[in-house]
């Protein structure tokens, strides 16, 4: 197996898809001769031609619009939104539209949409171009939201994203993008939605996480080995709808959970794990459930993100809280 | 001291940019309010036979009817959301007839009646009013597909819609285009822009329509936009864009003929303006249009609505009589009967439905709800 940043592994995936499935489209800002602006798209338009490969005027409304209509024509369209911050100008498209046909139709029409947007922060990029916003679109009954932590998710579930009949959000980390390598397993394989994965074994405590939290809870895991304390951390993958019953093997494992997302504490996605396990899980638990999250501030600009953004240090001290709760 | 040069002194003249957008839309028009014809060779241009006619004005008085009994029935409770036609009817049904079946509509909430010269039953249409989710289901009686998206509550949302079906129409080689349309209250939208200036890019096929009818429900078309035209919004997309009398039927249908043909030709969209007036309310739920406009300006308009020169232009012609629309309209009626015959038995929706149908494959969560409401019989 190939070792591969995060963002190449979205690219072959991309590859790979415009390869098998001639009704699959790629477009939106700057996907075409320039690659996108990660270069997620890079040399894409060259080899597949503009037909299928393709930019879009500025506006990201039209771009949401084009890819419902374009599905009545049976296409399978892989829509950019450059930055997730951008989405509140596609709203409606993804809330008000193709989240609501499948439903409204009363399944007689499929909306096989990819919603592809890079998120997250630690780049160092203007206002609105890092942002945690994964939480507002979880709500939204209609979608999938799949948020991959590692390069081989990153290309399985983009691939099972496009396969999908369902409209998916897919986001992509901007800052794992090139400094997150891993293996990843050649040609075309799918990795199944909607089912969270163990990213690390462990016994003692259950670490749950996805996306950008994972390498963050992974790191702290480590910290934590070397005191003796063994944390499984829990990769949820798919955030909307959630692996209810990975929630609850872990919980049932260890007896113990922290919950670690990039998000602010009122945002994200914690909170919905928090509630099914209260819900569910609770008569396994030994102790509170601990939370690390950003503050509840709007998502600071570049300079002052490093100072705000979780960090594995954080999951270390909220993880010994709860191992050490009586 | 060198003069300003002519070309710098015409970009600066910004009264005569003003003056000039009155002069650019000229409003095409075939016949007068009194059904007599304004230019003969327009009327060939349209190249409609007897027959057209007669079905043009059918299609009219179907609306018309449904107008008539829908609001009836909303009062009585027994229809759910909507929203008049009267007025509009040359705009609707004689611009959606230069169409065919292959072709796709995207309609607003008021575009009712073009769906259902589609092919889409009177009984699913009363559903959709009712808020049952099997009016959502564009096929014909015996079971066709319908080219017909839902009637758009959201404002813009299917002119960007439009935009995507144009292009892959465009993609697919078909020799078909996407009719959209929305009112003037619509053009201030930003996807009203989003999407002729999408389609436009791409030189996409389709033709946009917006009925001006003055109101967006009480506001007044003035209070929308600086703009002289509507239609001159589609310059700023690059596309051609008309004006026409919005309530004369044979200039609806010229227009959208031609607009149909550029389109479908690889020449991209076109935008059409119809200034028209909604004769009633914005919809039944307790709009009183006295609120915002006078009576004597209704009763102007309804001097001027479509189905009166239609009638007076085909009967002149000696094709048709009061003799024929009379049977017709009963014959409207019968079917309006029937059909809501069949929208009152069909059965309750199942909330276990709902959940089925909001993704492919349902979650863990979702599951067990669907479980749950169906050993309730919900």
């Amino acid at each position: 197996m190939a070792t591969k940043s995060y963002i190449d592994a979205v690219r072959e995936a991309m590859d790979l898809a415009l390869e098998k499935d001639n009704d699959v489209l790629i477009f939106g800002e700057d996907v075409g001769k320039n690659g996108g602006v990660f270069r997620a798209t890079d040399g894409l338009q060259a080899k597949y031609g503009e037909d299928r490969v393709f930019n879009t005027p500025l506006a990201e409304s039209g771009i949401g619009g084009l890819a419902i209509g374009l599905t009545t024509q049976n296409y399978r369209p892989v829509m950019e939104i450059q930055f997730f911050g951008f989405v509140f100008e596609v709203m409606d498209s993804i809330a008000g539209q193709m989240a609501r046909n499948r439903f409204r139709f009363n399944g007689t029409r499929q909306m096989p949409i990819v919603v592809r947007a890079p998120y997250g922060g630690g780049t160092k990029t203007p206002e609105m171009h890092a942002d945690n916003l994964e939480g507002m679109v979880s709500q939204i009954p209609g979608i999938r939201v799949v948020m991959p932590a590692n390069p081989a998710d990153a290309k399985g579930l983009l691939l099972s994203a496009i396969e999908s009949n369902d409209p998916v959000v897919f986001l992509e980390n901007l800052h794992l993008y090139r400094s997150l390598k891993g293996e990843v397993p050649e040609g075309y394989y799918t990795t199944p939605l909607d089912k969270a994965s163990v990213a690390r074994e462990g016994s003692d405590v259950s670490i749950i996480s996805y996306g950008g939290g994972v390498p963050v809870a992974l790191k702290a895991a480590e910290t934590l080995a070397k005191s003796n304390i063994s944390a499984e951390v829990l990769d949820l993958r798919t955030v909307s709808p959630l692996d209810i019953e990975s929630i609850g093997a872990t919980v049932a494992k260890t007896g113990r959970v922290v919950v670690v997302q990039e998000a602010q504490r009122m945002a994200g996605i914690g909170a919905n794990v928090m509630s099914e396990i209260s819900e569910r899980f609770i008569l396994n638990l030994k102790a509170p459930i601990g939370r690390v999250a950003a503050p509840d501030s709007v998502y600071p600009f570049g300079q002052a993100e490093n100072d705000w953004m979780i960090k594995a240090d954080d999951v270390v001290a909220k993880v010994m809280e709860v191992v050490n709760y009586d | 001291m060198v003069d300003i040069v002519d070309t710098n002194k015409k970009a600066l003249d910004f009264d005569n940019q003003i003056a000039a957008q009155d002069d650019t839309f000229p409003m095409l028009s075939v016949l007068a309010a009194d059904g007599a014809i304004v230019d003969e060779t327009a009327v060939k241009r349209a190249e409609l036979d007897d027959d057209d006619l007669i079905n043009i004005m059918k299609r009219m008085l179907l609306s018309r009817q449904l107008d008539i009994r829908s609001t009836k029935l909303a009062k009585q409770g027994r229809f759910g959301f909507f929203a008049p036609t009267a007025g509009q009817e040359a705009s609707q049904m004689a611009s959606s007839y230069a169409f065919n079946d292959d072709d796709w509509l995207m309609p607003g909430y008021r575009d009712i009646p073009q769906i259902i010269v589609k092919g889409w039953p009177i009984w699913k249409a009363i559903l959709w009013s009712r808020g049952h989710v099997l009016g959502n289901v564009f096929t014909t009686a015996d079971d066709k597909p319908v080219n017909s998206w839902m009637p758009q509550i959201i404002i813009g949302a299917q002119y960007v819609e439009a935009a995507g079906i144009a292009l892959g129409l465009k993609k697919r080689q078909k020799d078909a285009v996407v009719y959209a349309y929305t009112g003037d209250g619509g053009t201030s939208q930003g996807d009203f822009y989003e999407g002729i200036n999408f389609a436009g890019a791409y030189q996409a096929n389709a033709v946009f329509f917006v009925q001006n009818n003055g109101y967006a429900i009480s506001t007044p078309r003035r209070l929308q936009t600086a703009a002289k035209h509507l239609a001159a919004k589609g310059w700023a997309a690059g596309i051609p864009s008309l004006v026409v009398d919005g309530n004369d039927p044979i200039a609806m249908y010229l227009a959208a003929k031609e607009a149909r043909t550029w389109a479908t030709s690889g020449k991209g969209p076109v935008l059409i303006e119809a200034i028209t007036d909604r004769l009633e309310p914005h919809s039944t739920a307790g709009d009183d249009p006295l609120r915002y406009r006078t009576q004597d300006d209704i009763d102007a308009w309804w001097q001027k609505e479509p189905l009166i020169r239609m009638r007076k232009y085909i009967t002149t012609k000696g094709i048709w009589d009061q003799e024929k629309e009379d049977a017709y309209i009963a014959e409207v009626n019968t079917l309006i009967d029937e059909q809501i015959k069949i929208a009152d038995n069909v059965p309750k929706q199942k909330i276990s439905d709902f959940v089925k149908n909001t993704l492919e494959v349902p979650s863990y969560a979702m599951s067990e709800q669907i479980k749950r409401f169906e050993s309730e019989g919900k």
